[in-house]
């Protein structure tokens, strides 16, 4: 019998169900198989801070939403088309955010009195008529599971255990996805246990087959690849590129990568990945805390080291005074920055963008630094190259903002060209640079550390180990030139004045602010920054497709600000700033350029919904002129 | 790499070597005055750093050193401003942070020979957490501890090595802090190599010095360091002719004795710790002999104990302990070469394609 196949341009799948049951493996490789059939793709992991919550709870749910489309999308997509839910606390968790005539396929099997109970449920909702809005497919898929691997004497609960690669069967029958990675990956994973390794394999295979035979699913669904530029792709999540990118700085510098991290949700990962490349000279060092983890960073970056650290909001506010003797320093260092949900401990495993005002101002006295925030998962890889960048090149502290939902989310990326990534030099000084004079009155050649570039401000760094040019630099004052000590009050003002004057002097390499304004005629322009691109991407698409012209600019830079963004911030009648805080790029806009910014904010632990912001946008460029 | 004949099989590469391997020699040795910096030292009169910093800069030309792999890295405190006064490379950083710093710095270069400068506030309150951490890694660093009892820069507070009871600005009715010992905290954090010296010994301390300097790890020399404004004659009963009966001199091989013609020496007591006793009560054969290098710490743990918690009348000085093991700079090094001599040379392109990549044709 062969299946009827609908054609969709567009599919959003979650995967829900308890934290042990396996939504985040099941996600990645669906999202694998995905990537390797050549759909464009967008991802939203969502787990709990708490590593094992007690089971059959809402607090133990974890799923996976992937996006899949045949042409470019920009977000995990705001609800789901399908939603797969193991168990009762996943199917009520993740019911509000499904529209009317979404796909619901429940595994039954754990439908029981108790765990309705511990859902909260009072009646059993696939019998009380509660889901009748949705497509339900309520099937015991356990049971089937358990079934389907009898044949290879594993326990009941390790053959339980493999219904997640059931379900992914399932879906990968109905949405046409190659099997063959999920096979070699299984293979892979599980080469020393061959009775998990066949159970599994078995268990995907009977998922798919099950699609196939039964009667219960009468339609497959074709969503075709993406029309995708030319080359060579992977799937990446923003951690992974994050941490590809700091190796590549490495390489482009040729500066030993040395990162000095503290465990810290949801930035553990970079250090996770950077250890395992240690033949790229890359050095990691777990510290002792997060204060030790950017100090002995800048120690190395004293050393001449590509210095790194990475954390998440916590992390900064303990690495701030240490960040600040970088600052008057001013040797380069990178601080990654992978925002999670705030204040103190907030909603570690949740994202949100509001360490953008720590970022820049978190310090004591005038301590300013670059800031760069990517906008994408691939995006990633980019900014923490250009992070370095700015770091090697203007000798200074950058930190580097991302976010929980960058660091998990992932998408494909068009792998760059190495040889033509931009080479960053590291200039390390080898000789005096300044003379003075002697008892004698006779030329002396001396060095001075404090003696700086006239195009970047950038003071030289000497490392130790180049001979004649011995000196002390500390944390405080310096004079001018000379680095000596200084409590000189007009030496002090100059010196605040310069550190700040060099780090403005970045905006000279980072061009001008893109606009995407396709008409050209739009008076109203979306602001935003980080990985609000995507959301704020596709709301403004939205309103586009109804006629409305809107222009939007995605601000990578966040200190300095592109030199031209106040010209183009004054171009438009209306300026909208959705953020994920509440208006702390909108603050900054409204100090610096005396412009009237409208902020739009959340700060739900999620990323925007491409309709809400479509909503916010079209309601702003369809209101009546108010400017006087 | 050099490694020595014998050692505990740690299964683990053997790295034992002398403290400054790998840090280049200098051609001629210089002088005391080329590791004199231009900067006018800012210390009190009378303060107990001036002596350390002579018998510093007296005693590195002896090293052989080239004098730019020399690093000085500060914490915060009047004893932190030392880099500044050698003409060497030198970081004053943060208040604690320095050990922290330094590990970086000795990790990512092995050519350096890497020196921390700390006070007792510094080291012992503040900065706690990074001096413990870089005693149980093994870091090749050698910390000089300057513990005069007392906050000098902050214009006198008690400090945490202070005495309980002790008056200070910060505590009109006493201190009810019970004190640290520098060396029982060393010796309890896995240090590998442990002293204590008096700074105006300048002998005494250019010998722990130098095998400070010679030991691969991490070495803690805590400095008795008089504070003439905020904490004076804090330390007498170590300075000066009469000190036959305060200071317990530890030298590895000799049994431990002290007091006027040797009348008072250490032997074990009953229950693992030590006692001191009259050496006419008991013969010379029980008297213990010290032994820096033993394995197990407890001994020099329980000599420690021998200092007064209070105001000090009687301590132990020398070298405590000085044992061989690893260091993390040595092995995270070895690491990074490992994994390059088996795996090569990493591969960007091959890298960040990972294995899951695909082609998307024209």
């Amino acid at each position: 019998m062969s299946k009827q196949v609908k054609q969709l341009e567009r599919v959003i799948i979650r995967f829900a169900g308890d934290s042990g049951d396996g939504m985040q493996l099941t996600g990645a490789r669906f999202t694998a198989e995905t990537a390797a059939f050549g759909n464009d793709l967008s991802t939203l992991p969502s787990f709990p801070a708490e590593i094992r919550a007690p089971a059959g709870t809402m607090a133990g749910v974890s799923s996976f939403q992937v996006h899949f489309a045949d042409f470019d999308i920009l977000t995990p997509g705001d609800s789901p088309d399908v939603l797969v839910a193991m168990n009762p606390a996943a199917l009520r968790a993740n019911r509000p955010d499904l529209r009317p005539g979404a796909s619901v396929i429940v595994d039954t099997h754990d439908f029981t009195k108790r765990n309705l109970a511990r859902a909260g449920y009072e009646q059993n909702p696939l019998e009380d008529g509660s889901l009748e809005d949705f497509n339900l497919h309520a099937l015991d898929l356990t049971a089937t599971t358990v079934e389907a691997v009898k044949d290879f004497g594993l326990s009941r609960k390790d053959a339980a255990r493999a219904k997640n690669m059931f379900a992914l069967g399932l879906l990968s029958w109905m949405y046409g996805r190659p099997t063959e990675p999920t096979i070699e990956f299984l293979s892979t994973t599980f080469a020393a246990k061959a009775d998990l390794r066949d159970a599994n394999i078995t268990a995907f295979r009977a998922g798919w087959n099950f699609g196939e035979t039964t009667e219960a699913f009468a339609v497959r669904y074709e969503v075709r690849p993406a029309a995708m530029a030319q080359g060579r792709y992977r799937n990446i999540t923003g951690n992974l590129a994050l941490a590809y990118g700091l190796i590549a700085a490495g390489r482009l510098s040729g500066l030993p990568v040395f990162l000095g991290a503290y465990p810290i949700t949801p930035a553990s990962d970079v250090l996770h990945e950077l250890s395992k490349h240690k033949n790229f000279g890359v050095t990691t060092f777990q510290a002792e805390d997060e204060i030790a983890g950017v100090g002995a960073a800048l120690g190395a970056a004293y050393g001449g080291h590509l210095g790194v650290t990475a954390t998440s909001g916590p992390g900064i506010a303990l690495k701030a005074e240490t960040i600040g003797l970088a600052v008057m320093l001013e040797l380069p260092l990178v601080i990654c920055d992978i925002q999670r949900g705030g204040p103190s401990t907030g909603l570690p495993t949740k994202t949100e963008q509001a360490d953008l005002l720590q970022a820049k101002f978190g310090r004591n006295g005038e301590a300013p630094l670059p800031i760069v925030a990517p906008r994408s998962p691939t995006d990633c890889f980019d900014a923490a190259i250009e992070a370095a960048r700015i770091a090697v090149t203007y000798r200074t502290p950058v930190m580097l903002l991302s976010d929980g939902y960058l660091a998990n989310g992932s998408e494909p990326w068009l792998l760059p060209d190495i040889d033509a990534l931009p080479r960053i030099e590291p200039d390390f000084a080898r000789t005096t640079n300044h003379t003075v004079q002697g008892k004698d009155g006779e030329d002396v050649q001396t060095f001075w550390p404090y003696q700086r570039d006239p195009q970047t401000l950038a003071r030289p760094w000497a490392i130790p180990g180049t001979p004649g040019l011995e000196h002390r630099i500390g944390g405080l004052e310096k004079e001018d030139g000379s680095g000596d000590i200084s409590y000189e009050p007009a030496n002090h003002d100059l010196m605040v004045r310069t550190r700040a004057a060099k780090v403005a002097r970045v905006a000279e390499t980072i061009g001008r602010t893109y606009v995407d304004d396709p008409t050209g005629d739009a008076r109203t322009l979306v602001v935003g920054w980080g990985s609000t691109y995507g959301p704020i991407g596709a709301g403004v698409r939205r309103v586009r497709r109804e006629g409305i012209a809107v222009a939007q600019a995605h601000l990578r830079h966040l200190n300095p600000f592109p030199a031209d963004l106040g010209e183009v911030l004054h171009r438009y009648d209306r300026v909208l700033v959705p953020e994920m805080n509440l208006g702390q790029l909108s603050m900054l806009l409204r100090a610096e350029f005396l412009i009237d910014a409208v902020g739009y904010h959340q700060v739900r632990g999620l990323p925007f919904r491409a309709e809400e912001l479509a909503d916010v946008i079209r309601e702003l460029a369809t209101t009546k002129e108010t400017s006087p | 790499m050099t490694t020595l004949d014998e050692g505990t099989d740690l299964g683990m590469p053997e790295l034992r070597r002398d403290g400054l391997f790998g840090v280049p020699a200098a051609p001629d040795p210089g002088t005391r005055k080329e590791f004199t910096s231009d900067q006018e030292v800012r210390w009190c009169p009378g303060c107990g750093d001036y002596a350390v910093l002579a018998a510093v800069q007296g005693f590195l030309p002896e090293l052989g050193l080239k004098r730019e792999n020399i690093t000085f890295v500060s914490g915060i405190g009047c004893s932190s401003r030392f880099p500044y006064y050698l003409d060497t490379f030198g970081m004053h950083s943060i208040h604690g942070r320095a050990p922290a710093i330094a590990t970086g710095l000795a990790t990512a270069r092995g050519d350096l020979s890497v020196w921390v400068v700390t006070g007792d506030g510094d080291a012992l309150s503040i900065g706690g957490n990074h001096l413990i951490h870089a005693l149980r890694r093994n870091v090749n660093l050698t910390i000089l501890l300057f513990n005069n009892r007392i906050y000098g820069l902050t214009k006198g507070q008690y400090s945490p090595t202070s005495e309980t009871g002790k008056v200070t600005k910060s505590t009109p009715m006493g201190s009810i802090d019970a004190p640290f010992n520098p060396v029982s905290l060393a010796l309890g954090a896995e240090a590998t190599f442990v002293a204590r010296t008096v700074d105006s010994d300048r002998a005494h301390l250019t010998s722990v010095l130098r095998q400070a300097a010679a030991h691969r790890g991490t070495a803690l020399v805590e400095i008795f360091q008089n504070c003439p404004i905020f904490n004076d004659g804090a330390f007498d009963s170590f300075k000066g002719r009469d000190t036959e009966g305060s200071i317990i001199p530890l030298v590895h091989g000799q049994p431990v004795r002290f007091g006027a013609d040797g009348s008072l020496g250490v032997v074990r007591a009953p229950g693992g710790g030590v006692r001191i006793v009259e050496t006419s009560s008991v013969g010379d054969g029980d008297l213990l002999v010290h032994d820096a290098h033993a394995d197990d710490a407890s001994t020099a743990f329980a000599l420690s104990r021998l200092t007064d918690a209070g105001h000090l009348h009687q301590a132990p000085i020398g070298i405590f302990r000085q044992v061989e093991r690893p260091t993390y700079d040595d092995l995270a090094r070895q690491q990074v070469s490992t994994a390059r001599e088996s795996l090569g040379d990493g591969d960007l392109a091959t890298l960040i394609a990972g294995k899951d990549a695909w082609t998307v044709p024209a």
